[in-house]
């Protein structure tokens, strides 16, 4: 019989994890900071769940007795900017399904933290390819379906992972936002138009908090919530793949003066001047999404015509509603390199700039002294297929040492 | 079939100035400095290969003598491999079987497909010269496979393979496990399952003794019924069931009713291959297997992993890939060969699965799948090494014809996606839903 089942050994490995973070030195022949030139033989020092120092081998000294990690290729822990992992369960059936709540077209006051399982297989098997941290919660599919976090792919407690249980206003227009049929919104104008109605009514509510208390309206949670997403506090992530849903959703948003990002966007190469005027940044849809319906003119080249235009934009694993379960963001940002994006481009998308445009710059994204000791670890180009991610540390701990 | 004369032909490319060659060279073409990639023998480095007349000639090292009157190109730096064989695939929109009943065995995915769809170019692009086109997975016997060519069609018949028998070259679709499971008339659990396969190929047995007994008697032969006589090419060993199968006891499953009939099987997906290698090897059963960027969107593909191709190779089991297009994309199929060796499968074994091992389990071996003097000048031309992220696919040409020019700006819409590269092709995606019961 054998002792060691698989459900023992990630027992064993959610023991581990959960054992506070060690003091640690990790050794790259390349080390690719994210702040700066890539680091030749570089060395980062992690003590007490954060980069202590990071420099060439020769000038940052291992203090005795310091676990030594080496890898060919040291990258900051990767981020994905958008997705329905932990959400939208492996298994895809009702019981492990909590990405979309369907019973009305507009429920901003679903809070991401409520439904969130840190435990669900698919963040133990992004985690293993270097992802350490997610942008997740209400994916698309209705008008607004609720609201976003961001959270470390640790499988510790998630006080310790959550770095914002509550990111942003998730939102769809487009033929994606209809309901069921006979029921509203049916078409893209109708969407628009609800949305408009309903951001009107919470200006109005924000109108009235302010009132004397004895005039102020009953609390509601509903457009309380949206009131953080007028307000700019909770972004509204409009996912919208149709050139002229991407025109309506910036005509909404100058409307109401909302902060949003463009997510999905399969036509953006159509709209490249009106998105770089807007100044707001894209989540780009999987390199390698299925083309079809909405999406049929997506591109594998749109990331390098992003970045040549010079709009900001990160890269995402986004919604499938079959298989595969969740894509991989390494893998969507390998592929958007080896059509037109340089890799560091690449690798910033998935690092660097996913944290700047999430908020969380100043906690991970890159390999800087004070940062959060989040990083990953390859065997070569972490872009090639068939390269391994050979280790990947969260907060200083170790969280997977086998190749994969 | 074409009226035009090559001679004429060229007359007409040459009035109108079109770049395109639509039918093989009359005079032989000569590709020099490649590393070829020959998958039945050595690979040749800056070697010498040589198509004439839709067949390849010549595949040698630097120095092999050129046929007088040959175009050359140089493509040194650049690699050469056979055509891949995508064993399951979905382009062109094929529907067989309809709703009305579980077991449908004479419909036939030839009178259902659209060589004009937009994702058989897109398979071109990805390098794909042949296809095993499958209906899909919500039947037991869902009808009969198709296995195309993927020349420049106006017609299906112009993609058409003929097999030794001179019959249309095809197998059987079949299914088990969820997909194939529903409310009555179709089975409600496993058992029912195979308990209605079993008895349609009884039916299928008799049948054929009924024809034997009759020895070509009208009076006596049995009404013609098309479902049992393909299943009676079937027993004879003539048409090889594709079998879609998850799950370790499905897979089990399908290798016991092989046994019982006698029929020849190459298993799809096999989720849990690397489960039961050893009962898959010793049953002789080939696999053809999917590589997915991550497990589960089905309780079926929970376990699904990447080792499978390095297991079931340890294991001696004869291993291809498949798209399972629109599952995965036919553009990136080299990808699922990439990520077999990442998770341990050899070099050459994986390179083997996307093209002579696909042919194998097509019987399409002695025609192609191999980089072989006499054999289809089915080919790839590649920027470099085929597992490589940073390869594209420059050039694939079916029997000597280039379908694909990554130069060309039309085709390299198909290649890249955009703006009108979506236009012709409709969303055809059998499985989509999140119960159990939905396919």
């Amino acid at each position: 019989m054998k002792i060691f089942t698989p459900h023992f050994a990630a027992l064993v490995s959610l023991l581990v994890a959960t054992a506070f973070a060690e003091d640690l030195a990790v050794q790259g022949e390349t080390v690719h900071t994210m702040a700066g030139e890539a680091i030749r033989d570089g060395v980062v020092l992690i003590k007490d769940g954060k980069i202590q120092s990071i420099g060439p081998a020769a000038t940052v000294k291992i203090p005795a007795g310091t676990r030594v990690l080496k890898a060919k290729v040291v990258t900051p822990g990767l981020i994905d900017a958008h997705t329905v992992v932990g959400f939208s369960g492996i298994l895809n059936q009702p019981h492990d399904q909590e990405q979309l709540e369907k019973s009305a077209p507009l429920q901003p006051e679903l809070r991401a933290i409520d439904s969130y399982n840190g435990r669900d297989p698919l963040v133990d098997y992004i985690r293993g390819f270097g992802v350490t941290t997610i942008h997740t919660g209400h994916g698309p599919g209705a008008l607004i379906s609720g609201q976003t976090m961001i959270v470390k792919t640790h499988p510790a407690n998630l006080e310790q992972a959550l770095l914002n249980p509550a990111a942003m206003t998730a939102a769809t227009l487009g033929s994606g936002a209809s309901a069921d049929k006979g029921k509203a919104p049916g078409t893209a104008s109708k969407a628009v138009a609800m949305l408009r109605a309903e951001l009107i009514k919470t200006q109005d509510y924000i109108r009235k908090t302010k009132l004397a208390a004895d005039k102020r309206p009953a609390r509601d949670l509903h457009l309380e919530a949206l009131a953080r997403a007028l307000d700019g506090q909770q972004p509204l992530l409009i996912t919208v793949q149709r050139h002229h849903d991407i025109l309506a959703a910036l005509r909404l948003a100058a409307e109401f003066k909302l902060k949003i990002i463009l997510d999905g966007v399969s036509d953006a190469a159509l709209v490249l001047p009106d998105i770089k005027k807007s100044g707001f940044p894209v989540f780009l849809h999987p390199t390698m999404s299925r083309a079809s319906g909405e999406t049929e003119n997506l591109s594998l080249e749109t990331a390098a015509k992003l970045r040549k235009a010079g709009i900001p934009f990160a890269f995402q694993s986004g919604f499938e509603s079959y298989v595969p379960k969740t894509r991989v963001v390494l893998f969507e940002a390998a592929v958007a390199a080896a059509h037109g994006l340089s890799q560091n481009e690449a690798l910033a998308a998935i690092t660097i700039d996913a944290a700047k445009l999430l908020g969380i710059q100043k906690r991970t994204g890159s390999l800087e002294a004070g940062k959060d000791a989040d990083l990953a670890l390859y065997d070569g180009d972490p872009f090639e297929y068939t390269t391994h991610c050979t280790g990947v540390i969260i907060s200083g701990v170790v969280t997977d040492a086998q190749p994969r | 079939m074409t009226r035009f004369r090559p001679k004429f032909l060229a007359a007409l490319i040459a009035a109108f100035g079109h770049a395109a060659v639509l039918s093989a060279q009359e005079t032989p073409l000569a590709l020099t400095g490649a590393q070829l990639i020959t998958i039945s023998g050595e690979t040749i480095e800056q070697g010498v290969f040589v198509v004439h007349r839709g067949k390849i000639v010549t595949v040698g090292p630097r120095g092999t003598a050129i046929p007088a009157g040959a175009t050359t190109r140089d493509v040194t730096g650049k690699v050469i491999m056979p055509g891949l064989v995508d064993t399951h695939s979905h382009i062109g929109s094929p529907a067989a079987g309809d709703q009305s009943a579980p077991i449908q065995p004479d419909t036939r995915v030839l009178d259902a497909i659209d060589v004009r769809d937009a994702s058989i170019q897109k398979a071109q692009a990805g390098g794909i010269t042949t296809a095993n086109i499958m209906p899909g997975s919500g039947h037991l016997i869902s009808g009969q496979t198709l296995y195309l060519k993927l020349r420049d069609g106006n017609t299906i018949d112009d993609l058409l393979i003929t097999n030794k028998a001179g019959r249309v070259a095809g197998g059987l679709k079949m299914a088990n496990g969820t997909n194939s499971r529903r409310d009555p008339p179709f089975p409600g659990t496993r058992a029912k399952s195979a308990a209605l396969v079993r008895e349609k190929f009884v039916a299928a047995q008799d049948y054929r003794g009924k024809t034997a007994r009759a020895k070509g008697d009208v009076e006596k032969l049995p009404a013609r019924d098309l479902a049992l006589e393909t299943l009676v090419e079937v027993l004879e060993g003539q048409r090889v069931v594709h079998h879609h199968t998850h799950r370790h006891d499905d897979i089990l499953t399908v290798l016991r009713l092989q046994k019982e009939f006698g029929f020849r099987v190459v298993l799809h997906h096999v989720s849990d291959a690397w489960k039961v290698p050893d009962e898959i090897a010793a049953a002789k059963a080939p696999c053809s297997i999917i590589l997915l960027d991550s497990p589960g969107g089905k309780l079926e593909a929970r376990d699904v992993d990447w080792k499978s191709g390095a297991v079931l190779e340890k294991a001696g089991v004869p291993v291809a890939f498949h798209t399972d297009d629109p599952v995965t994309d036919s553009r990136l199929f080299l990808r699922s060969a990439a990520f077999a060796v990442r998770a341990g499968m050899s070099r050459a074994g994986a390179l083997r699965a996307l093209t002579l091992t696909g042919a194998e389990m097509l019987e399409l071996q002695a025609q192609l799948g191999s980089l072989e003097a006499g054999k289809d000048a089915d080919f790839i031309l590649l920027s470099g090494d085929p597992l490589s992220v940073y390869a594209r696919v420059l050039e694939t040409h079916v029997d000597g014809v280039k379908v694909f020019d990554r130069e060309n700006e039309k085709d390299r819409l198909w290649a890249t996606g955009g703006y009108g590269a979506g236009q012709p092709r409709a969303a055809h995606l059998c499985c989509f839903g999140t119960s159990e019961e939905a396919r």
